[in-house]
């Protein structure tokens, strides 16, 4: 894309909007210094245990540095003492891209049922805002006695996995109200008078105009998943997931692997984030290259 | 065709029903059950229906001074995030005037979101600890002589935290909810000659009424659940009710963890439904 010189037509008006654009207030730099104070919150803690887990071996928990080196890092996946961060690693990832999956499916379909009021919608919405705002720990405690008297052994794929669910899915679905709620449905009614039947007008014409949408969901379902901790604690069995062992690493380790461990799934998560906002934007870049009017 | 229209919206919900009954309707079931069962010291259940559990809850000293703690710390959270999230959004929406550079730093906002919430916990170490980044700068500043010892492992550091964590529930949904006043309407009141104050009171407060709401849900039903943020920042130095909660299951005791969640949920449903009647939510969120 080359940059089009400016007429001087065009450099006039803009001038002329400068100079007529009214004079901020005094409280736009109040906000302003507010927003940046609170960026610099947001994201200045972060970034210094990011440095600090660079630290060689003489390292602490706090400033100043001491050397520069990735030993941190090999320690956390080599010592018995910080436990089993790569399990963990790994089964966190595998259940976080099941829900993934089964929440952008019901979560899809639950928008598509809630477009229109039918029997019974009002008691399922308030299940779904309650499962939303119960503790996760109550949770996760009803959903271990759940198992432990049908006599059934808790794991990450099956008990935990309905607990991330019973967050996720809500989540997933009030997103999908948002998206829902832009989508055109004369679009769809279009494609039913062309003669589609009803799954090739939601697979030909639904599930596409909504596709940044949907990944959107996937992104909360995701990280959300990735990184449960209180739904998790009572419903993971004998095997942890990632958030459980950091969660045993902050009462037993005062080393900084437990920043390496903090830099390495901040990694993975901003991995997954930039993949689906780079997904989202994508798919809106083919569009408008394709129908440059819309 | 009413009811064609009703098998078919149960079909489309049913994978969201398979996962509410098994993984949320029945679990909470149980609790209530247990909280009316003894406990056989060594992780079992006598069914055997009592209310001592409830009474033990009830008559405990202990109960009054944990809602005491978490209602503090969700009070003072709520104002907190809602102080911030409220100029913020506020100042995207309206001070921003180039729309790209607002989606921008909203997105700024929103990416912490996306990480891990204990590791944003733990990242207060460096900063607040005895030798941090603030005590030493202070210091060094000479401000202060010795170390500031409230800054971590106490309730300040716990309500720092919660903030830390949860002014994004209120950004997005107040930020939502002003993006979609009309910006006509405040031009309409500065021509009729209403002040900046008065465009707020009656304009700008009104119509984000929906949005605070909701982020007050999230905001205040996360801080009465949780227990990790607690433990962590306050070093072991305060309680809340899930916290407490915990321990009780730690020593195997279900039926007055059961009986203590129970009501819980109910102080939180109770709570959750007061907001509700005053913004109709799903209205709010499906317009």
């Amino acid at each position: 894309m080359r940059a089009r010189p400016i007429s001087p037509e065009q450099r006039a008006r803009l001038r002329r909007a400068a100079a007529g654009a009214p004079r901020r207030p005094w409280t736009f730099w109040v906000l302003a210094i507010l927003f940046g104070a609170y960026v610099l919150a947001l994201y200045g803690p972060m970034l210094c245990i990011y440095v600090l887990s660079l630290q060689d071996i003489r390292g602490g928990l706090v400033f100043p540095m001491k050397g520069l080196s990735l030993h941190w890092f090999v320690d956390l996946f080599t010592q018995v003492r910080t436990g089993d961060v790569k399990g963990g690693f790994q089964r966190s990832i595998s259940l976080a891209l099941l829900v993934t999956v089964l929440t952008v499916v019901g979560s899809f379909l639950a928008g598509l049922a809630f477009r229109q009021r039918f029997k019974g919608d009002g008691v399922v919405f308030y299940l779904m805002i309650g499962s939303l705002v119960a503790p996760g720990l109550v949770l996760g405690i009803g959903i271990g006695l759940l198992f432990q008297y049908l006599g059934l052994p808790p794991s990450w794929y099956t008990s935990a996995l309905g607990a991330h669910l019973s967050w996720t899915l809500p989540f997933g679905v009030l997103v999908m109200f948002a998206v829902m709620s832009r989508f055109d449905r004369s679009w769809e009614e279009a494609a039913r008078d062309l003669g589609a039947t009803r799954w090739q007008s939601i697979w030909l014409v639904v599930v596409p105009i909504l596709a940044p949408g949907l990944l959107a969901v996937a992104l909360f379902g995701f990280t959300l998943s990735y990184d449960e901790f209180a739904r998790t604690l009572q419903t993971s069995g004998s095997l942890n997931t990632l958030p459980l062992e950091i969660w045993s690493m902050t009462l037993n380790v005062t080393s900084p692997s437990l920043y390496a461990l903090g830099t390495v799934t901040t990694i993975a998560s901003f991995l997954i984030i930039g993949m689906c906002l780079g997904g989202i934007a994508l798919i809106q870049r083919r569009r408008a290259r394709h129908n440059p009017s819309v | 065709m009413a009811a064609r229209a009703n098998t078919l919206a149960w079909f489309y919900i049913s994978p969201l029903v398979l996962v509410l009954v098994p993984f949320f309707v029945l679990p909470i079931l149980v609790v209530v059950i247990a909280s009316f069962m003894e406990s056989d010291g060594f992780g079992g259940m006598i069914p055997h229906l009592t209310l001592a559990n409830y009474a033990a809850v009830f008559g405990a000293e202990l109960t009054l001074r944990l809602y005491a703690s978490t209602m503090k710390f969700a009070l003072l959270t709520w104002i907190f995030t809602l102080g911030i999230g409220f100029w913020i959004a506020y100042f995207l929406v309206f001070h921003v005037r180039n729309q790209l550079l607002a989606i921008g730093l909203f997105l700024l906002c929103t990416i912490p979101f996306w990480t891990s919430n204990i590791i944003r916990m733990i990242s207060w170490i460096p900063l607040l600890g005895k030798n941090g980044l603030v005590n030493s700068s202070l210091m060094g500043v000479g401000l202060i002589h010795q170390p500031l010892e409230f800054l971590l492992f106490s309730d300040f550091a716990v309500v720092v935290a919660y903030v830390h964590q949860l002014t994004i529930f209120m950004i997005v949904p107040i930020f939502n909810a002003m993006a979609r006043i009309d910006k006509r309407t405040i031009e309409a009141a500065l021509d009729a000659g209403a002040s900046r104050y008065e465009i707020m009171r009656y304009i700008v407060v009104p119509l984000s009424k929906n949005g605070i709401a909701l982020g007050s849900i999230f905001v205040l039903s996360i801080v009465m659940g949780d227990f990790f943020v607690v433990k962590v920042m306050s070093g072991g130095g305060s309680a809340s009710i899930v916290s407490a909660l915990f321990e009780d299951i730690a020593v195997l005791q279900y039926p007055s963890a059961a009986a203590a969640a129970v009501v819980l949920l109910l102080a939180v449903v109770v709570m959750i439904s007061l907001i509700l009647r005053t913004v109709d939510v799903r209205k709010e969120i499906a317009r």
